[in-house]
């Protein structure tokens, strides 16, 4: 039983080009779809709203962990869905993003774990919710940047 | 709901450990085994490998049925498949995430 996830993506783009995109809060809220209130700094929490259509009345609350120009960004942050719910008393998960100098670019490697510290009723609930609407919508989306990439 | 959230936060660290998965893995196959055979061709002691069943059976991972004398261990697979569920979820998501990424950054 794999408790973690990794992908590996090759982005035709330049490390800086994607570093900018993953650092930088207004770009990263761009991809993400969240508003974020301030730049990442590491340690501190990050705020924001989630601007993902269905989802707009969760807030975004992370805490920045690492920030290796160009090579590592991470955070931890929780999955509670509660719009009251707050970082500091939440379980969470770690997210990571490795970025690597290939030939066509970059070589992005996202790893997401330690889903074994969450409670099993927040994923049952996160589940529940999600249940139908949340994988057409995001076949919608899919679709909708393909047609405009 | 403390007690709730800890009983249920059970099942991941139930998990995460080789032994118990190696037991898990023993079981899957839907036969119920007993302690003894769960420890035949294993280094561990009997109690042991009985510690690590009561932690997978806390987490509702295995359920015991006594039979006899003897208490045999049976897989329940609702729990894994739960979080199976939820893996597929965040991955699901992820995936989605990173190709709005890749089109953001190759355009």
């Amino acid at each position: 039983m794999e408790n973690r996830i990794e992908k590996r993506i090759e982005l035709k783009a330049p490390v800086s080009r994607v570093w900018r995109a993953l650092t930088d809060h207004r770009e990263f809220g761009e991809w993400f779809r969240v508003k974020l209130d301030g730049p990442f700094v590491p340690g501190e929490i990050s705020r924001g709203q989630i601007t993902y259509p269905g989802y707009e009345h969760i807030k975004w609350q992370a805490v920045v962990q690492k920030m290796e120009p160009e090579r590592l960004f991470s955070f931890t942050w929780h999955h509670s869905l509660d719009a009251d719910a707050d970082i500091s008393k939440e379980p969470t998960t770690l997210v990571e993003f490795r970025l690597e100098k290939i030939e066509s670019g970059t070589l992005l490697t996202l790893t997401e774990s330690g889903f074994e510290n969450l409670p099993n009723d927040l994923r049952v609930e996160a589940f529940r919710r999600n249940d139908g609407g949340w994988t057409e919508q995001m076949k919608n989306i899919e679709s909708y940047v393909a047609q405009r990439p | 709901m403390t007690a709730k959230r800890q009983a249920h936060a059970l099942v991941f660290a139930a998990l995460g450990d080789e032994m118990r998965l190696l037991l898990v893995a023993k079981l899957c196959g839907g036969q119920p085994r007993s302690i003894s055979q769960l420890t035949e061709g294993s280094r561990l002691t009997r109690q042991a490998i009985t510690k690590h069943l009561r932690v997978l059976e806390n987490a509702g991972v295995v359920h015991s049925v006594r039979t006899g004398r003897e208490s045999r261990f049976a897989f329940n697979p609702e729990p894994i498949e739960e979080i199976k569920k939820y893996l597929d979820l965040v991955s699901e998501q992820w995936d989605q995430a990173l190709s709005r990424l890749k089109s953001f950054v190759e355009s």
